[in-house]
């Protein structure tokens, strides 16, 4: 476990250092413009403008309440199932508007993945969790197409070797991090082009969590990830871009080496050293 | 303690305030958990109160007294000639016309005469009793039992056998201390010469007291009280909880699904939710005009049928699910809603796959409780027709049938109070047995299918 974290600590700096020459070279994947939200009367967000790169992880930073957690839910229209929640603006996932109503929801989130701040697996077996996605999209052909889906999500996922000789075992009955890396090996089934992580950490000890970063790290090779975090060590680690929140608008966004170095706007700076938040 | 504590170091001031208001804090608790404790031991007081009346007066219901005769098939008596024997060349119609006509030859003749004979000859020789008090001794139905028996075989003429019958409910009354045996012969529901009688038989084992399984095998009977049993009322409420699971169960469920997880938040709703919750509070009995109302009046479905039974009950066990079902679904949590909706499950898909499995154990829970508080209901079963006397078991749920509860209103009236009494009590039992069963199996399943979430 101490080596564990001991290598997390010496490969951090190393993953920020060569993600920076590599971001240039990413397209955009995602274009949030004008995004707004109303709960009820209330408004959440402020006319949200970002652009979020493909295959590299962007962190969503800001005090709680600041609307990173609406925003987030926005890009896979889970508000949709908030009672009273209007969302403006438009969110563009490859040129394509997911507001519009003549496009899928089902297949949008298909598409876009979402892993939640407490571990949620369904109360099913292991192997159920994750073939329920593969399932209900109709992904697999056949038994051994599904058997293969299973074992390669939870590799990557990082939980095959913990799980594989009980994946008939009820999901709930593994430890927080277990859960968590469950819930993103079900997230991955589904071959989603974007991951939603909405402070996947934040209910996990710190060796639990150490694991889920090295996670992310790897899967950012494949996939654009979204994630929000209270941590700003987390973000610092994790991410290759950082957007900062604050009161529904977003104050700030850029590579994650200038937002912690070098922010331009004095309210991150703030954040960032600990004097609001 | 406090003195002590006290004398050894000075004691600030919050903590005396404090503490001071900690002893009035601690009397209220003690009081609170006195009270609470009281409230159980009445409440249980009176369930023990109860339990313990109806089984006082009902167990003596469940034994029966059993009078073994020596019957003999007196030619002098059986006039009749021979059965008919289907002679070569006769049609068949021929055949069953003169069997009948055999048969009905066969049931005038007066098989009093040897029900008599054989009770005299248990007696001992020379003891002196009418005929008509001898013939109270045994149930009416003495006779019809042994004409049958001469009926299914006609060789039995001339022959004695021995015939199992039931003493009457009067005699049973007297063995069992039923009525007071102190009282004056013109208190008295038999004669001095038949209790006489009645005495010897339980002495010399003519009469023996055995398990009463006419009770649970009998219909109900008024010329022969003793043989009156549950088993038409118990078919005929079996019937109206199919109907009930069959209908009320999908309905209320789906209701309740689509109220809570579909149907848009309006003043539609609203109303609709409200509705329902005062449909719940609705008096049994008004379930039971608006049966007879709309099933019998208007639909012109049978009177007193299982079916409409079953129908009215529905509507008065709906409410109950539909609540109990919107309270579980409410209950589930938002997070797994989100993982099925997040994996990109249609809402169909997310209650179907998750929610439902999760509250099936809850659903099924209530729908029990509900179909057992659906089988105790009597007032609504009135009001349709069902408390009319119905000597037969129910063929399908539109024949005409009586009902547990309401069998247990009819014989609570019965006129002779003295033998229905304990046949109430036994009744009620035999009703109780049921929804206990009923309530431990949700038990059962709820505690399983928990354990297997």
């Amino acid at each position: 476990m101490d080596t564990l974290t001991g290598q997390k600590m010496t490969q951090t700096p190393q993953t920020a250092a060569m993600t920076q020459a590599e971001l240039a070279g990413r397209s955009v994947r995602l274009t949030a413009r004008d995004v707004t939200v109303h709960y009820g009367a209330k408004q959440a967000l402020h006319g949200i403008s970002i652009d979020i790169p493909d295959r590299a992880v962007t962190s969503f930073i800001g005090p709680s309440g600041c609307g990173k957690s609406t925003f987030l839910r926005c890009i896979n229209r889970m508000n949709d199932t908030i009672e009273g929640a209007k969302v403006g603006g438009t969110i563009k996932l490859d040129g394509e508007d997911i507001y519009d109503p003549s496009l899928d929801v089902v297949e949008l989130r298909a598409r876009i993945g979402m892993v939640f701040q407490k571990p949620n697996p369904f109360p099913k077996s292991i192997y159920d969790n994750v073939a329920y996605g593969p399932r209900i999209h109709g992904l697999a052909g056949s038994k051994a197409d599904l058997d293969e889906i299973v074992h390669s999500s939870l590799r990557k996922a990082g939980l095959w070797q913990e799980v594989k000789d009980r994946l008939s075992e009820s999901g709930t009955g593994l430890s927080g991090g277990q859960q968590q890396r469950l819930c993103i090996a079900r997230a991955i089934a589904v071959g989603p082009e974007v991951i939603l992580m909405d402070e996947p950490c934040s209910a996990l000890d710190p060796i639990a969590t150490a694991i889920i970063e090295e996670l992310i790290d790897e899967l950012r090779e494949n996939y654009t990830i979204v994630i929000v975090t209270h941590s700003m060590q987390q973000a610092a680690r994790v991410s290759q871009r950082t957007a900062f929140f604050h009161l529904g608008n977003l104050i700030e966004e850029g590579n994650t080496s200038d937002i912690f170095t070098n922010p331009k706007n004095k309210q991150t700076q703030d954040y960032i050293t600990g004097r609001i938040g | 303690m406090t003195t002590e504590a006290s004398m050894a170091r000075v004691v600030p001031e919050r903590t005396l305030l404090i503490r001071n208001k900690l002893r009035r804090r601690h009397t209220s608790e003690t009081i609170f958990r006195g009270l609470g404790l009281l409230a159980i031991i009445l409440a249980l007081g009176f369930v023990a109160l109860l339990f313990t009346d109806i089984f006082r007066k009902g167990i003596p219901a469940f034994t029966q007294s059993n009078m073994h005769l020596s019957v003999t098939f007196d030619p002098a008596v059986i006039t009749t000639g021979p059965a008919p024997v289907r002679t070569a060349g006769q049609t068949d119609a021929d055949f069953r016309d003169l069997s009948l006509k055999w048969q009905r030859e066969v049931a005038m003749l007066n098989w009093n005469k040897i029900v008599e004979a054989s009770v005299r000859a248990a007696a001992p020789a020379g003891y002196e009793i009418d005929t008509k008090t001898i013939l109270t001794i045994p149930e009416t139905d003495a006779r019809h039992r042994i004409r049958e028996m001469f009926v299914a075989d006609p060789s039995l003429l001339g022959k004695t056998v021995k015939v199992d019958v039931l003493a009457s409910a009067n005699a049973d009354n007297w063995i069992k201390g039923s009525i007071d045996r102190s009282l004056g012969d013109a208190q008295q529901q038999l004669k001095a010469s038949a209790r006489a009688l009645i005495d010897q038989f339980v002495t010399n084992g003519t009469i023996s007291m055995g398990f009463s399984w006419s009770l649970l095998t009998n219909v109900d009977s008024r010329a022969a009280p003793a043989s009156s049993g549950l088993l038409g009322a118990f078919v005929g409420s079996l019937y109206m909880m199919l109907i009930v699971i069959l209908l009320a169960v999908p309905i209320g469920v789906c209701a309740a699904i689509y109220l809570e997880e579909f149907a848009p938040k309006s003043r539609l709703t609203d109303f609709i939710e409200v509705n329902i919750n005062n449909l719940a509070a609705v008096p049994s009995i008004v379930f039971g005009l608006l049966g007879a109302a709309v099933f019998i009046n208007y639909l012109h479905l049978p009177i007193s049928a299982p079916l409409v039974g079953g129908l009215v009950l529905t509507l008065m066990t709906l409410p109950t699910i539909i609540i109990a079902t919107r309270g579980a679904l409410l209950g589930v949590s938002p997070a797994l809603r989100q993982a099925a909706l997040g994996m990109g499950a249609s809402k169909t898909q997310m209650v179907f796959h998750h929610v439902l499995p999760v509250t099936f154990p809850s659903i099924l829970t209530a729908t029990i409780i509900g179909v057992a508080h659906a089988l105790g209901e009597t007032a609504p079963l009135l009001l349709i027709g069902m408390k009319a006397f119905v000597a037969s078991v129910p063929a399908t749920p539109i024949d005409q049938s009586s009902a547990l509860p309401v069998q247990i209103y009819l014989w609570q009236g019965n006129e002779n109070r003295n033998f229905f009494e304990p046949h109430t009590a036994a009744a009620i039992m035999v009703l109780l047995a049921l929804m206990i069963t009923l309530n431990g199996i949700a038990v059962f399943l709820r505690s399983r299918l928990e354990r297997r979430a």
